[in-house]
């Protein structure tokens, strides 16, 4: 596998909303390239014919009846949240992306 | 991000230089009566935050449970696409930072849809069909809704901050998502259109949503891309997100490919990107460059098991689906007597459930179609409006034409009964009452209107008297100027030749 970037690490980061300062990249992109290489490894060992897990317990069509329950009282809700306004939570000025 | 000064090329003339390709992406919102993945009762026009549970507020050791109702729907609505159903499939995490989304990620799927491989045939206004492919339908969970706060126009730029609202956060979406649609040329507006309200019909005859439009129940994100020709390879596409009424996806297509071609004759490329659409004035704009597959790092939902319908239960719901809009306008096309050219202006107005609930009421279908694709289809564009939003019902109508096949009213008087209905005057027969506008029975006033025409027009008693009836209409007509429309013409008639005689 090919060694991660400096760059990748800081879009990865981003897309995380991690802020990481320049010797911090550094770092993790050494230490992440282990890590990935580590993981690929276990490619050498799933061939095409091994599914993907994604769940280790042999379980399907775990559903629920559509019977609805009582919802949270609000006033607690809201009061649980750094602000509020008008019953709904108040969350700071969203920048560079939309609706 | 692109110019924003871009000069439009005449929509004719664009058609004529590029091959337009869409690709329309429609939510639909689920009708149950709880969220996707937990209790929370899923209503419309709560209070805000008063439909959450710790599930939709994304709280720490919350897990999700599926709602079986929702993945009957889905299964419905992948079957009335004629898709295939996923022996199984499992639920992904699409993670992003939004306020709307609590958890920040949304639980969708991505790569095992739970339908896939379909086709659903569009009806255009011209009765012809076009068949729009159906690459898969997948099952996730709405998001919250957010209202920027401060700043002139209400939308984020230049807001201070946002007010967060969850009860929408976790109803049931099924987003059906097309194979590039190709072929449609100069038709591109139309077929998106047609596209769209198919669905929406769809949804509606299935049961799986009251799919509103103006509720935001259904929403579409429609991709345009143009390339030279059809043996080009595809162009870079635009995805134009949340158009939320049929004649906006119209026009948002079409505002697409005029700018876009402008783009591409002043040597400029097509950015991949998602932009609005501006209702009130007609256009888009550029929004966010729209992020790789690979930014949301898409993972399995661990917290939920994978679902594999049972084939029994699939065939089950297969067989337990209602007729589907376009049977059922056959049907009721033969019903109805209608010609074709009249039941496709019929569709085309919006009109099928209006008539059909205006049958029900008691009109005749001809009754019906004449109140609906006349007088109100005239007023509708008028005000341009839908037939539908007319502030009118079916059971007025119904009404409206009992009073008039009970002589109590003329068909001119039955137009005064429709202005006073739609200006919230109320039923028609309150109209009838407040307005005073009852056809005069009484032989009274009429002998008395008649006795003043034959009197003012001498010569044509006479003409009458000797056999010649072509005058009579002239002395209805007098009558009727005189009792305001008020009389009943037939009834007139008979008295003035009893008049005649008599005299």
């Amino acid at each position: 596998m090919s060694s991660l970037s400096r760059d990748e690490v800081a879009r990865v980061a981003g897309l995380a909303r991690i802020d990481l300062t320049p010797a911090e990249i550094d770092r993790l992109a050494g230490e992440l390239d282990v890590i990935v290489e580590a993981v690929a490894s276990v490619s050498e060992i799933a061939t095409p014919d091994v599914p993907a897990t994604s769940h280790p317990l042999p379980m399907t069509n775990v559903f629920r009846t559509d019977e609805p329950v009582a919802p949270l009282d609000r006033d607690a809700v809201l009061a649980a949240a750094p602000a509020a306004q008008d019953g709904k939570f108040l969350v700071p000025q969203i920048l560079g992306e939309d609706a | 991000m692109t110019s924003t000064t871009t000069e439009l090329v005449d929509y004719d003339d664009a058609i004529a230089r590029f091959d337009p390709v869409l690709g329309i992406e429609v939510h639909v919102e689920l009708g149950t009566r709880t969220k996707m993945f937990d209790g929370a009762p899923a209503g419309f026009g709560e209070e805000p935050n008063t439909s959450v549970t710790p599930v939709s507020l994304g709280l720490p050791g919350s897990l999700p449970v599926v709602n079986g109702t929702a993945v009957e729907y889905a299964i419905r609505i992948g079957l009335a696409l004629n898709c295939q159903i996923a022996e199984s499939c499992r639920f992904a995490r699409k993670n992003y930072f939004y306020p709307d989304v609590p958890k920040n990620f949304q639980t969708s799927q991505y790569d095992e849809p739970i339908a896939f491989e379909g086709h659903v045939d569009v009806e255009l206004e011209d009765g012809t069909t076009f068949r729009v492919e159906i690459e898969r339908a997948h099952m996730e969970e709405d998001a919250g809704k957010n209202t920027h706060v401060g700043g002139a126009t209400g939308r984020i730029h230049g807001a201070e901050y946002s007010l967060v609202d969850y009860n929408r956060a976790g109803i049931p979406l099924v987003e059906i998502v097309t194979k590039p649609i190709t072929g449609a040329g100069e038709r591109a507006p139309e077929v998106a259109r047609a596209y769209v309200q198919t669905l929406r019909d769809l949804f509606r005859a299935l049961e799986v949503s009251e799919a509103r439009m103006e509720r935001g129940n259904v929403r579409a994100d429609v991709n345009v891309s143009l390339r030279p020709t059809p043996d080009s390879p595809l162009g870079t596409r635009t995805e134009t997100k949340n158009v939320n009424s049929f004649r906006s996806v119209e026009r948002a297509v079409r505002y697409e490919i005029s700018r876009q071609a402008g783009v591409l004759d002043a040597g400029g490329t097509i950015v991949q990107e998602t932009r609005h659409w501006h209702e009130d004035t007609g256009i888009t704009t550029s929004g966010r460059i729209k992020s790789d597959a690979e930014d949301y790092r898409y993972f399995p939902e661990p917290d939920l098991v994978p679902i594999a319908p049972d084939r029994a239960w699939v065939e089950e719901i297969r067989a337990s689906l209602p007729e589907l809009p376009a049977a059922r306008r056959r049907r009721l096309q033969g019903e109805w007597g209608y010609a074709d050219a009249e039941m496709r202006d019929v569709v085309n107005a919006g009109a099928v459930e209006l008539i059909e609930a205006t049958t029900a009421a008691g009109a005749s279908p001809a009754a019906a179609r004449k109140w609906w694709m006349g007088e109100l289809a005239r007023t509708a564009k008028q005000q341009e409006v839908e037939l539908a939003e007319l502030p009118i019902t079916p059971a007025q109508i119904g009404q409206l034409q009992r009073l008039v096949d009970e002589g109590r009213i003329n068909d001119k008087l039955a137009r005064q009964v429709l202005e006073g209905v739609l200006a919230g005057e109320g039923d028609p027969e309150a109209v009838v009452q407040a307005r005073g506008l009852e056809v005069v029975s009484d032989d009274g006033p009429l002998l008395a209107a008649i006795d003043d025409a034959l009197a003012a027009q001498p010569d044509i008693a006479d003409k009458i008297r000797s056999g010649n009836l072509g005058p009579v209409g002239a002395i209805i007509g007098a009558v009727m100027k005189a009792t305001r429309g008020q009389a009943d013409a037939g009834r007139v008639r008979e008295l003035v030749l009893e008049r005649v005689q008599a005299g």
